[in-house]
């Protein structure tokens, strides 16, 4: 099917952990990915969402293939990017780039903005001599709104917001199809951050383009995404059409992580009931069997939890885009499983959870009281 | 006259800063550090007399003086006199003359020793740091055993396995002692250069691995190298000094050279130290010479130091 | 048990009042830059004050200048920080010393990096209560042990060997907490102490810092860019900008009718859970580094869209309107909130 531009399935991504002096031994496996199965469609965004040390980043990367996948595969356009290497995915990587988290370390210090510009051009023979190569920069420059001065200048003379933009104008100075955005805007000062989400926003509108945003933020990714999945441990958990995922969380692990985002509204801040997750987040090279958030799940089960990894399915009655990977997911949602403190199981879990909460909200109005 | 203030102050940022590159910002941090400037003033007057030597000398190195060798005698050798600002020296030769043509001897020495080791250093360590595996750990290790030897010690063992000592083998020794530093230096930035986001970006944008190696890994990750050359260089002048002095460089008695002089005034310790604490004062202003000139590019290239 | 601040407490004398506190650095080769300029306000005894701005708005150089944490090559602080009635900037720096800790104590950002990496958690700790409380060994790790315990570390006895990297981000930032608990100060100033942790455990902290005040009775200066936080958590909300203090209001009214224009831009730029979705944007234009100069007029002007030919000409003076501080020579109106 055209409509599909990226599909990936069943992606892992497995650092080694090393040990030794003279010989390294691979003492255990990091699963920064562990079986992630996503398809984006072209001309939409989808947001991935998930807190540090998830995998998020990395999925992103694979997809990317700046870092080798251990297993999978990741279809681009009708191509397995995953099986590319050397000449081949060079050339490929045309169609899908990259926008960084921290713009001033993504430019390299030494080369003025048009210089930059101009290797991705040069990289790729796009260079149509030097009349219509100025016009190209000058076009770029001005289409993420920056002044034409701008080419002759170095990173660190620009601030950070203006960074940010020169980022976005390399990722589409080769003319890609895809933007892989891994933390856009999280590095910038508020008052910048919606300056450049406006920018994505018109860039998408005018030339087509697909975005795979990643973030930490929900409220960010709320904003600009079509479709949002949430990751977990190296897995997604819940996917679903952003409307629907932020209007009807259905995994336990999406609930929890609405109700702690603060609000800017003092009055729902009042009303608000949190669902504070015990503990921290077990460590990616030994995840807990079965469903990787059970540890820490308020709603979690004796039966199947423990043993069995959920799989991401559509739940009966539901949406047929929203997806979620969890065995109670029904029985949560129709409120016949009530959620119940969580004993420590492991150390690093948190006696300052509440006990029995009375009413545990779900959906962000009901999250926000209202 | 305030309204236009935005305006003025933009007008005004446009012209200082439009285009001005980090080496740029360097060049004038460094032309305003005093600490720099006293260690060009050094290294320049070393220079300039290095080069102007045969001009500035009023007589050859190797010519005695029947005047001055007539005055010599044990326990003697005659200081200051008309015509000869600094004395003699043992054999009877114009001191201040010898000193000056030693600049040259041992600017040539320093300079080469420290080049030839840095070109090697550089191809070591940029293979290393760029491509890592077994290239990288077999590199590596070689650099690690050179650098568990104390470096005079190498550098007199190579310079002794020389059928014959000469000039070349003080330089060919005090360079390879300086290799691995330099390896071991630049793979280390080289490695950080490689993670670093915006080698990944230009990955991502599709550069040639040999662009992204060369353009920007290596200009990225040299200037630590850069700085410790200049400190090579002082140590490069003091190691070959000591060959010279412990009888491993070139042994012609009428080549001047500061360590090699050095070496012959200990002989004449208590009847003349003027011809010892000469070339050991000119050997210890080069080497401040490099060294000041080196800890303040250091401080010009940090970024942290960056306005 | 919800991070917010609940009703409102009462409000009695001052407990650390700032006077026209200025922070200038001096740079090598370069012009001075004023970071702080001319910051005033007053914490009273279980209030929570939040100070909010973006980087460089001087909000922690102010923290750092209240607890005497500049260095002090290249940095001229002026003004009054008082407490007890005593200007803690006039104090010497044994004084000073003896204070910190005992009577104010901060958190920081990062507590990794505010954390001595080689020495076990437990000794952090008692080391502080030995020293400032004169305490014995054995009590003191006594004490340090209902520490950890009390900001909610689990197994405190045996996370005393602990060292920081073996803590994850959430539990080092607690340990952090207990250690600025430690002897029990009256003010305790938070400096982004949840910006490097992710939102779960953001939310046990806020819970943490707003249970920890309601028991304790101390004070505390919560210093973050993030508005959620300020509105759950803070009574009174000052917003900086440019080293100055823009806007000050207790915090239902500052959020229910922003004031400031800045106040108000940030309100509406940024991405909100509770915003209609899909809706656009409204940026505030340019960057910091198009500021203004206080002393040629209002700061925010190049940036503001209400900008008036005045505002580039006089400086806003603060004034009282309706129960809060605004420097605006156009704000605003009331009803647009």
């Amino acid at each position: 099917m055209t409509d599909t531009l990226l599909e990936v399935s069943d992606l892992a991504v497995h650092f080694p952990i090393r040990r030794g002096v003279l010989v390294d031994r691979t003492v255990g496996h990091i699963r920064a990915v562990d079986g992630v199965s996503l398809m984006i469609r072209r001309g939409e965004t989808y947001g991935l969402v998930g807190e540090s040390g998830c995998g998020k980043s990395t999925l992103g990367r694979a997809i990317l293939r700046l870092v080798d996948p251990t297993g999978g595969a990741v279809r681009f356009d009708g191509t397995d990017v995953a099986g590319l290497s050397g000449e081949p995915l060079r050339r490929m990587r045309r169609r899908f780039q990259m926008v960084f988290q921290d713009p001033l370390s993504s430019l390299d210090p030494r080369q003025s903005v048009g210089s930059l510009l101009m290797e991705g051009i040069r990289a790729h023979g796009l260079s149509k001599g030097a009349e219509a190569d100025a016009a190209r920069l000058h076009e770029l420059v001005d289409a993420v709104g920056l002044p034409i001065g701008a080419l002759r200048r170095y990173p660190h003379e620009f601030s950070g917001g203006q960074r940010q933009r020169i980022g976005i104008a390399r990722a589409l100075c080769v003319e890609p199809d895809l933007i892989v955005a891994d933390e856009p805007v999280s590095a910038l000062d508020v008052s910048v951050q919606a300056q450049v989400l406006n920018l994505l926003g018109r860039l998408q509108d005018r030339l087509g383009l697909t975005y795979l945003v990643i973030a930490h933020d929900l409220a960010v990714v709320r904003h600009v995404s079509d479709r949002v999945g949430v990751m977990y441990l190296g897995g997604i958990v819940e996917e679903a059409p952003s409307p629907a995922l932020y209007g009807d969380p259905l995994h336990p692990y999406t609930r929890a992580l609405l109700s702690a985002v603060p609000v800017p509204d003092p009055v729902l801040e009042d009303r608000r009931e949190r669902i504070l997750l015990t503990g921290d987040l077990p460590s990616p090279a030994s995840p807990p069997s079965g469903c990787r958030f059970h540890t820490r799940c308020p709603w979690r089960r004796p039966d199947r939890c423990a043993d069995e990894r959920p799989q991401l399915r559509v739940i009966p009655g539901g949406d047929p885009g929203h997806r979620v990977a969890c065995h109670h997911a029904e029985a949560i949602r129709d409120g016949r499983l009530r959620p119940h403190r969580v004993e420590p199981v492991i150390a690093g879990d948190d006696p300052l959870a509440p006990g029995l909460p009375p009413e545990l909200p779900g959906s962000v109005t009901e999250v926000l009281g209202r | 006259m305030t309204t236009t203030w935005t305006q003025r102050r933009k007008a005004r940022i446009d012209d200082l800063a439009a285009g001005r590159s980090l080496g740029s910002e360097a060049w004038r941090r460094l032309r305003r550090d005093p600490v720099a400037i006293s260690g060009a003033v050094l290294v320049g007057l070393f220079v300039i007399v290095a080069v102007l030597a045969p001009m500035l000398a009023p007589h050859p190195a190797a010519q005695s003086f029947p005047e001055l060798q007539q005055d010599l005698r044990p326990g003697s050798i005659p200081g200051p006199r008309t015509g000869f600002p600094l004395g003699s020296d043992q054999l009877g030769r114009d001191f201040l003359s010898r000193m000056i043509l030693a600049a040259q001897q041992t600017l040539l020495v320093g300079v080469l020793a420290t080049l030839i080791g840095l070109a090697a250093g550089i191809v070591i360590g940029a293979v290393a740091g760029a491509f890592g595996g077994w290239a990288d750990t077999v590199l590596m290790r070689v650099t690690d055993v050179l650098l568990s030897v104390p470096s005079l010690l190498l550098a007199v063992s190579i310079a002794a396995l020389a059928a014959r000592p000469s000039q070349t083998t003080v330089i060919i020794a005090v360079s390879i002692v300086s290799v691995p530093i330099f390896a071991r230096l630049l793979r280390g930035s080289m490695l950080a250069q490689r993670e670093s986001d915006h080698v990944v970006a230009a990955t991502a944008l599709g550069v040639r691995r040999r662009a992204v190696v060369l353009r920007h890994m290596l200009p990225n990750a040299i200037g630590p190298v850069i700085v410790q050359a200049t400190l090579t260089l002082a140590t490069s002048i003091l190691d070959a000094a000591a060959l010279s002095f412990l009888g491993l460089g070139d042994a012609d008695p009428a080549r001047a050279e500061w360590g090699l002089m050095l070496a012959q005034a200990q002989a004449y310790l208590d009847v003349r130290p003027a011809l010892a604490v000469y070339p050991a004062v000119a050997i210890i202003a080069v080497a401040l010479g490099f060294t000041l000139l080196g800890e303040s590019l250091r401080e010009a290239l940090d970024p942290k130091g960056r306005r | 048990m919800s991070a917010a601040a609940g009703a409102e407490r009462g409000i009695g004398a001052p407990l650390l009042e700032v006077r026209d506190l200025r922070v200038t650095f001096a740079r090598r080769g370069g012009p001075d830059t004023v970071a702080v300029d001319g910051v005033d306000f007053a914490v009273a005894p279980g209030e929570i004050v939040g100070l909010v701005g973006e980087s460089g708005c001087g909000k922690s150089v102010t923290s750092l200048a209240i607890m005497r944490l500049l260095p002090e090559r290249g940095n001229r602080v002026a003004g009054e920080v008082r407490m007890d009635g005593i200007d803690l900037l006039g104090l010497s720096d044994a004084a000073m010393r003896e204070r910190r800790g005992r009577d104010l104590s901060m958190v920081f950002q990062d507590p990794l990096s505010s954390l001595n990496p080689v020495v076990p958690i437990g000794v952090q700790v008692t080391e502080v209560l030995r020293r400032h409380r004169g305490m014995r060994k054995e009590p003191a790790r006594r004490e340090a042990a209902e520490l950890l315990d009390r900001v909610g570390i689990p197994d405190p006895r045996r996370r005393l060997g602990s060292y920081p990297h073996q803590l994850s981000g959430g539990m080092r930032q607690r340990a952090l907490i207990a250690i600025a608990l430690a002897c029990r100060p009256r003010l305790l100033i938070a400096d982004e102490p949840t910006t490097a942790l992710d939102v779960t455990i953001q939310a046990q902290i806020l819970g943490l810092l707003a249970e920890l005040v309601a028991e304790t009775g101390a004070a505390l200066i919560m210093i973050t860019h993030d508005l959620g936080v300020v509105a759950g958590l803070c009574d009174t909300v000052n917003v900086l900008y440019g080293g100055r203090i823009v806007e000050r209001s207790q915090r239902h009214r500052l959020f229910a009718t922003p004031r400031h224009p800045y106040t108000h831009g940030l309100l509406s730029s940024i991405p909100r859970l509770d915003s209609a979705p899909g809706e656009e944007l409204v940026a505030i234009p340019g960057s910091v580094n198009d500021n203004l100069p206080w002393a040629h007029g209002c700061a925010f002007a190049p940036r503001c869209p209400r900008a008036m030919e005045a505002c580039e000409q006089r400086t806003p003076a603060p004034e009282e309107i309706g129960g809060r501080l605004l420097r605006c020579h156009n704000p605003v109106p009331a009803s647009a909130g």
